[in-house]
């Protein structure tokens, strides 16, 4: 086979395979930006309701896993945690475990 | 202009990289100084405006100049407002200054936007400020109310009359005071139009508020709702369940009663079927995206509302214009709620910084709403949806089995939708 062309392909490809697999570089901050409404921005709260800014990581993302599979009693963090896929719920719990508490 | 914005488009291209971490020369004291990237100018500073002012000059490190215009000096939440007119908050409550955006950087202008001029990228003020340009606009102006369609209600002065209140502020209190200056046995009559309208649940969130006074100050009093819609529009089964067990047999619920007219001196409104007459008359017109968005060109889906690319907000009939909140044509499923139009305001903060450093903005933006509703001065329920864009269908979509209503109302949820109001607040503000 030509190399070149075979080089064209991969180099053709490489950047649509990274696109399929949702790498927002942002996505972390985006998920975040859903959270802040009730928990504050970057989940640092003002009150009434939990902070999440540098909870652990696996603390976090146990935590809405359960809320998704519906192991933890919740008013309404069942039904919101179902709406993101494990990934997006990884990224969520890594850029806040990072953030600032207040 | 043209050359200034010459330049920022050559300089766009060069910044990506090294917008962030370039320090200027000779200016080696302040290295946070960023190369600007050009200019947004926000029309409308509610929950979509203010929300994208804010997450503009985080989410550029500064390097996007953002100027936010409203007529008003100060923010009065739409959300919680009902409770100003049940008596157990004041408008003091929900009202927050602008002030702390400054830190932030946004430029806040008191005043009014009487005209866009897209093609050379400039607005026209009303009072204060001479013509101005930008790179990009964002025009988050809310709805206006459609009195043409109520022969009766096309006056100022039936409109001083007959309130809508469905902007929070002085409108709020007026008729706080109407109901309070109504007979003990009156009667309070409420009219919800054709959705889509602001705020679904709203209006049945405002029966259970006026009941929740009347209980208390005027028991032999009653309310009567003409909602043009089949059915309760959110919520439905929770609401009746609160109407029926604390307010039983003070409010009488008339679907598909759409009114048609209003004889204010009469204190009556018509459907097609009846005239139905009242001491205090509460009419919620059919609603639109605001002026603005019509004298721009951006009303572009049923003669009403505002069509938008959901990657980016911006708009569909004119490039370079991003639309937020109760104004767009909404997705699917998504509510016209003020938690909606600041997770807009994010979405479009995020896809603007990228457009504007000449990268593409996110392909798979996720937003998620909540809305509280008070039922009385302290139970609450809540509904909640999250939602996915779909590449297929180049629209945001709920997701199956994701989302949904309380349980039951519970003062637990009361506390949660009190502080959902602290924390949004402070998330548009702080």
């Amino acid at each position: 086979m030509n190399r070149t062309l075979l080089l064209a392909a991969v180099l053709a490809i490489a950047p649509l395979g990274a696109r399929a697999q949702g790498t927002d570089p942002n996505l972390g901050r985006m998920l975040a930006s859903n959270c802040a409404n009730c928990h504050g921005t970057n989940g640092a709260s003002v009150g009434g309701m939990p902070s999440l800014a540098g909870k652990p990581r696996a603390a976090l993302l146990q935590m809405l896993r359960e809320y998704r599979d519906g192991k933890r009693p919740a008013t309404i963090m069942h039904q919101l945690a179902k709406g993101y896929t494990d990934a997006q719920l990884e990224a969520v719990s890594t850029y806040l475990s990072a953030q600032k508490p207040n | 202009m043209t050359n200034r914005r010459k330049f920022l488009q050559a300089g766009g291209a060069v910044t990506i990289g090294s917008a962030v971490s370039s320090i200027l020369p000779g200016c080696a004291s302040t290295p946070e100084i960023r190369k600007p990237v050009g200019r947004v100018m926000i029309i409308g500073a509610g929950y979509g405006g203010q929300t994208a002012a804010k997450y503009l000059r985080l989410w550029s490190a500064g390097s996007i100049e953002v100027m936010l215009v409203d007529r008003e000096p100060t923010f009065i939440s739409c959300p919680m407002s009902n409770l100003v007119i049940g008596g157990s908050r004041t408008l003091a409550e929900i009202t927050r200054s602008r002030n702390r955006l400054k830190e932030h950087g946004v430029q806040l202008l008191t005043d009014e936007v009487t005209a866009v001029d897209h093609a050379r990228k400039m607005v026209k003020f009303k009072d204060r400020y001479a013509d101005m340009g930008y790179d990009r606009l964002i025009v988050s102006p809310g709805v206006d109310l459609m009195y043409d369609t109520l022969p009766g209600m096309n006056s100022a002065d039936a409109q001083s009359q007959v309130l809508h209140a469905w902007r929070a502020g002085p409108q709020t209190v007026a008729l706080r005071k109407q109901i309070e200056s109504m007979p003990d046995d009156g009667t309070f009559v409420i009219s919800i139009p054709l959705a889509p309208y602001r705020c679904p649940p709203g209006p049945y969130e405002r029966v259970c508020q006026v009941a929740h006074y009347l209980k208390q100050a005027k028991p032999k009093a009653r309310i009567v709702v003409l909602d043009a819609n089949e059915n309760i529009t959110s919520k439905g089964p929770l609401f009746r369940a609160a109407w029926e067990q604390l307010y039983k047999g003070m409010i009488d619920y008339r679907p598909n009663s759409e009114v048609k007219d209003v004889d204010v001196r009469g204190k009556t409104l018509k459907t097609d079927f009846d005239n139905v007459k009242g001491d205090v008359l509460n009419v919620l017109p059919s609603m639109r995206a605001a002026d603005i968005a019509r004298s721009t060109g951006l009303i572009n889906a049923n003669n009403r509302w505002c069509s938008v690319d959901w990657l980016s907000m911006e708009s569909t009939a004119v490039p370079g214009i991003h639309v937020l909140g109760d104004a767009t044509m909404s997705a699917p499923a998504m509510p016209k709620s003020g938690h909606m139009a600041n997770q807009h305001g994010k979405l479009a903060a995020a896809a603007i910084v990228e457009i504007m450093n000449g990268r593409q903005p996110n392909q798979e933006p996720v937003l998620a709403n909540t809305c509280y509703s008070f039922v009385s001065d302290k139970e609450v329920i809540h509904v909640s949806s999250v939602h996915q864009y779909d590449a297929k269908q180049k629209t945001l979509v709920a997701v199956p089995g994701s989302g949904g209503v309380s349980a039951q109302r519970s003062e637990i949820e009361g506390a949660y939708g009190w502080a959902w109001a602290q924390n949004i607040w402070s998330d548009m503000l702080s």
